[in-house]
């Protein structure tokens, strides 16, 4: 019960959160929005007994890559508000058609793939903490992909960097 | 009960929120953040997914995805602000360099 009913109201928050970041005029509050809907996604981690990710969630999303934005939100001082240039041949319409089009798509996917529900079990009962189960699995199973991660975070800071660069 | 059905929906939703965020705003750093939002939403399917069979490999690969959305948005961002040195806008209607 009292899972559910942190269900029902984590989804709330992050959906209505969602919809504050896409529909916002201000930018700013828009990344605001955007912190606001990490943290509740992290609040799900946390009842779906990912504690680790929850925290990896936290500091990467709310703490790094938001920081990230509102330090381009702010560099990027807008004399005039994107929105106010309307391009004649632009289809917002389309836009909308597209994404109901991807809606039914994923519908279709879960409606062929209902599964029927499994009970599961209680969470705490394996073996070791999530950080320890988390931890082994990277390390030991999945150490190569973790390397080409660390790889492809490396190369993304120097081409991040390059790209900021004042002459290009 | 809370069925991974429950989730998918809820992953879903989010998804088509980014979905519109991306089709309809114009601002380049909002549709970025609606980026952010799609890669939430599979970890949420992951997660989701790693909890109802216990298995752990679910968080790994989340981590990859933020990982990856890391990277993203910070190549992401470099590009932003070179094309706004250049072109003083982040309105992507305006942003037709390689378009034929």
């Amino acid at each position: 019960m009292a899972e559910a009913i942190a269900f029902y109201a984590l989804s709330v928050l992050i959906l209505g959160f969602a919809i504050l970041v896409v529909s916002t005029r201000n930018t700013v509050h828009s990344v605001l929005f955007l912190v606001l809907n990490f943290l509740c996604v992290a609040a799900l981690y946390v009842t779906l007994g990912a504690e680790f990710l929850a925290v990896i969630q936290v500091l990467v999303y709310a703490g790094g890559i938001v920081v990230l934005y509102l330090f381009v939100v702010m560099l990027v001082n807008l004399k005039r508000p994107p929105e106010t240039h309307q391009d004649p041949r632009r289809q917002t319409l389309t836009g909308f058609v597209l994404a109901g089009l991807v809606l039914g798509e994923l519908v279709a996917i879960a409606v062929y793939s209902a599964l029927p529900p499994t009970p599961t079990g209680g969470v705490a009962s394996v073996q070791g903490g999530n950080v320890e189960r988390v931890g082994y699995a990277l390390y030991v199973d999945y150490l190569i992909p973790f390397e080409v991660a660390s790889m492809l975070l490396l190369v993304a800071m120097i081409g991040a960097i390059v790209l900021a660069k004042k002459e290009l | 009960m809370i069925t991974p059905a429950h989730y998918i929906v809820l992953s879903a939703a989010l998804f088509i929120i980014g979905v519109i965020g991306v089709m309809v705003r114009r601002n380049i750093i909002i549709i970025f953040m609606s980026i952010e939002l799609i890669l939430n939403a599979v970890n949420i399917n992951l997660i989701a997914f790693s909890h109802q069979w216990q298995n752990v490999i679910g968080q790994v690969f989340a981590i990859f995805v933020i990982a990856v959305a890391a990277a993203e948005a910070a190549v992401g961002l470099g590009i932003i602000l070179a094309f706004y040195r250049n072109k003083e806008t982040v309105n992507i209607d305006e942003m037709n360099l390689l378009k034929w």
